[in-house]
This record gives structure tokens, C-alpha cells and sequence, in this order.
């Protein structure tokens, strides 16, 4: 497989969300406004990143047995690096995410990507593998948060799109909302990669 | 009174997967049956409650006195992932039968991000040791309370004609959907 399937794999074809339907956690709790859904997936990016990295260049001094609580360090460290940065720069943002900082650490596509890819490959693959999920995540994230915020907000990155006096339909803001659009915008992929045969 | 408060505020006003979305992956996997779903529940209320009693003693007589609260994430999901082995062989040794009902459940727990969010959430609550021990407890409980109402409606979902695309993940969002959107009903009763 070329270096630019590697990349292109985890944006449509086996995108973490819409596809594989890991991570749903965050998925589903951040989504409430598209800038929620950006700040999310670039965190997660960001560790997928560097842990499937260092997982790739390390690979051959992990022993076998301990390899899944050594990942789980590798990645609790990024997660760290990342929660005190967003605490120190983007605090609004962080305070928003809140719990989801540090539980990006059991987010499965992360320990997923590191058992499935990052272990057998090399620095390159691992590293284009890592940004291409992460990207997809966050695609995909952007895309339901965006969805949400317009259904229940009338705008989209805080951008209003109708009149001030508009009724919105608030309860694609609350939890139930969460579920409910992420359940049909599966349903809508399933049917898109069905008839393109993607 | 403060106990009463905090139980059904855990087990039914936020319920830990209808309205904090922790937990979801177990709560779509494995809810096809009741008979799991409610075994996955026992398991989970027992390394819940275990790991929020952990991670209270770690937090408070490691990581405050030497400064180094910023280990947090480290420390506790090494803790709950040492737990869960060390949980496993002792239930292996002393405990065979109920090892038997929750072994299958029991490394899956590791990954489920309730407890990790459940024992951060009570550091941040500032919850004394026992009020963090039964606030998990209560939560587990909501979680299997959760899991169980899924797990009847999907039974009866099997017997039921719906379009094809829906099969799967789509339906079962849906219906948690729906179990959201009536938990909902809850919100105010606690002050």
C-alpha cells in the first residue's frame, strides 16, 4: 500500500466515526457547537499523532506482554502535554470540554491505531496513518457538531444563519439530540458508501 | 439527606450514559441481551466503586502531598488498569462462580471510560472518601439501569420490520435517543 493510502484510509473508508463507530464518547458529548467539535478533534489528532509515532519507533524494545499498559503510558503522556496546554492557551475551550481533556486516553481509535497499525509499521506509514484518522475524526466530529448547532442554534461556528427571532429546535443541543442525529448521519453514510462503493 | 441527593442525582438526573455520555461503547456492544447487559452492570458497580476508593487514596496521600496533581490522567487509568488484573485473579482464586459470571466483562472494563471519568469527576466534586465511593456506586448502578432498558428494547427491536439502513449502530442510537430524551424527565427533581 503507498504512503497516500495510508493517509487517505482513516478520511472515508474506514473513517473512526462514521465508519468503525470508535470513540463515541467525545463524539457525542462535545458536540453541541462546531468549535466544541474542532478544538476535540484537534486534541485528539494531536495524541494520535505522537503516540502512533513514538509506538512505531519504539516498537522493537516493547516487550510483547506489557505492550498494551506501555501504550497506555505513551499515550497518557500526550494527553497530559495536551490537557495543560489547552488549560494555559485556550481556557474557554478547555473549560467546555472539560472531562473529555483527560479521557482522550481510553478514547479507543487511539489505542486502536496503535494496536492495529502503529506496532507493525514504520515511522512514515504510522505517522500519515495517524494524521489521517485523526483527521477523519475530526471531520466527522466538525461535521455533527456543525449539524447540531444549526438544528438547535440556528448558526454554525457561532455564525447565525437565521433571523434572531427564529424558533430553533433546542433539543438537537441537549443529549438526546446527540444520539439521534449521530444515529441517522450513520444511517446517510452507510447509504452514500453503499451506492458510490466507496 | 446529602447521600440521597447525590444517589439519585447519579442514577437518574445525570445518568452517566444518557446524559454525561461516558460509557457508550459497552453500552452499544454489549446490549443485545438483558442477561449480559446486566452482568456487564454487576461488573462495572463492582470495579466502579473499587476504583473511585483507589483512585481517593492515590489522589489524596500521593499525588497531593508531593505536588504532582498534573499525573492525574497517568496515575489513575494505571490504577484502574492494575485493578481490573489484580480484581480478575483474585475473583479467579477465592470467588470461581462469580468469577464465571463477570470474567468475560471484567478486561473490558479497563477500556470503559466511565470509570476513569467517574473517579476524575469525583476529585474535581471535592468528595470526601465515603461520599466518592458511593457516588460511584450509585452511578454504576445507573449505568446498568441504563444498560438493561437498552438491552429490553433491543430484544423486542429483533422482532420488529425496519428499514435496512437503520440495522445496527443507526437504531440503536436512536433508541438511546429516545431513553435520553425520557430520562430528561428527571432533570429538576434534585435541587
Amino acid at each position: 500500500m503507498s504512503n497516500l493510502k495510508h493517509f487517505t484510509n482513516g478520511l472515508i473508508k474506514e473513517n473512526p466515526t462514521f465508519v468503525l463507530v470508535l470513540g463515541a464518547c467525545p463524539t457525542l458529548a462535545v458536540t453541541t457547537a462546531s468549535i466544541n467539535g474542532l478544538g476535540m478533534g484537534a486534541a485528539t489528532t494531536f495524541v494520535l499523532v505522537f503516540s502512533n509515532v513514538l509506538i512505531a519507533l519504539f516498537k522493537n524494545f516493547i516487550p510483547d506482554k506489557v505492550r498494551i499498559a506501555a501504550f497506555i503510558v505513551v499515550i497518557a503522556t500526550f494527553v497530559t502535554i495536551v490537557d495543560l496546554v489547552m488549560k494555559a492557551f485556550t481556557p474557554d475551550l478547555y473549560k467546555t470540554l472539560g472531562i473529555f481533556i483527560p479521557l482522550i486516553v481510553v478514547n479507543c481509535i487511539i489505542l486502536g491505531r496503535a494496536e492495529a497499525f502503529a506496532q507493525k509499521n514504520k515511522v512514515l506509514p504510522a505517522l500519515l496513518d495517524g494524521l489521517g484518522m485523526g483527521l477523519g475524526f475530526t471531520l466527522a466530529i466538525t461535521l455533527l457538531a456543525s449539524v447540531r448547532e444549526l438544528l438547535g442554534n440556528g448558526s454554525v461556528f457561532d455564525i447565525k444563519l437565521v433571523s434572531e427571532n427564529a424558533k430553533t429546535m433546542l433539543l438537537f443541543i441537549l443529549p438526546p439530540g446527540a444520539f439521534i442525529t449521530y444515529g441517522y448521519m450513520i444511517a446517510i453514510v452507510n447509504r452514500l458508501k453503499a451506492k458510490y462503493n466507496l | 439527606m446529602e447521600f440521597i441527593s447525590i444517589i439519585i442525582m447519579a442514577l437518574l438526573v445525570n445518568n452517566v450514559v444518557l446524559a454525561q455520555f461516558l460509557g457508550i461503547c459497552p453500552f452499544l456492544g454489549v446490549s443485545n441481551k438483558v442477561e449480559t447487559a446486566a452482568g456487564m452492570g454487576a461488573a462495572v458497580v463492582f470495579v466502579m466503586s473499587l476504583a473511585n476508593l483507589v483512585t481517593f487514596l492515590v489522589n489524596a496521600y500521593i499525588l497531593i502531598p508531593l505536588h504532582i496533581e498534573f499525573m492525574q490522567t497517568i496515575s489513575f487509568i494505571f490504577v484502574i488498569a492494575s485493578l481490573v488484573q489484580v480484581v480478575e485473579i483474585i475473583l479467579k482464586k477465592t470467588a470461581p462462580s462469580l468469577y464465571q459470571a463477570l470474567g468475560i466483562y471484567l478486561p473490558l472494563i479497563t477500556t470503559n471510560c466511565a470509570v476513569l471519568g467517574i473517579a476524575i469527576l469525583a476529585v474535581q466534586k471535592d468528595y470526601n472518601l465515603i461520599t466518592s465511593v458511593v457516588y460511584a456506586a450509585a452511578t454504576a448502578v445507573g449505568f446498568t439501569l441504563a444498560m438493561v432498558l437498552m438491552a429490553g428494547i433491543r430484544e423486542h427491536m429483533e422482532m420488529v420490520g425496519y428499514p435496512k439502513g437503520m440495522k445496527g449502530f443507526p437504531m440503536s442510537l436512536l433508541i438511546a435517543g429516545l431513553l435520553s430524551l425520557a430520562f430528561m424527565g428527571f432533570t429538576g427533581m434534585v435541587k
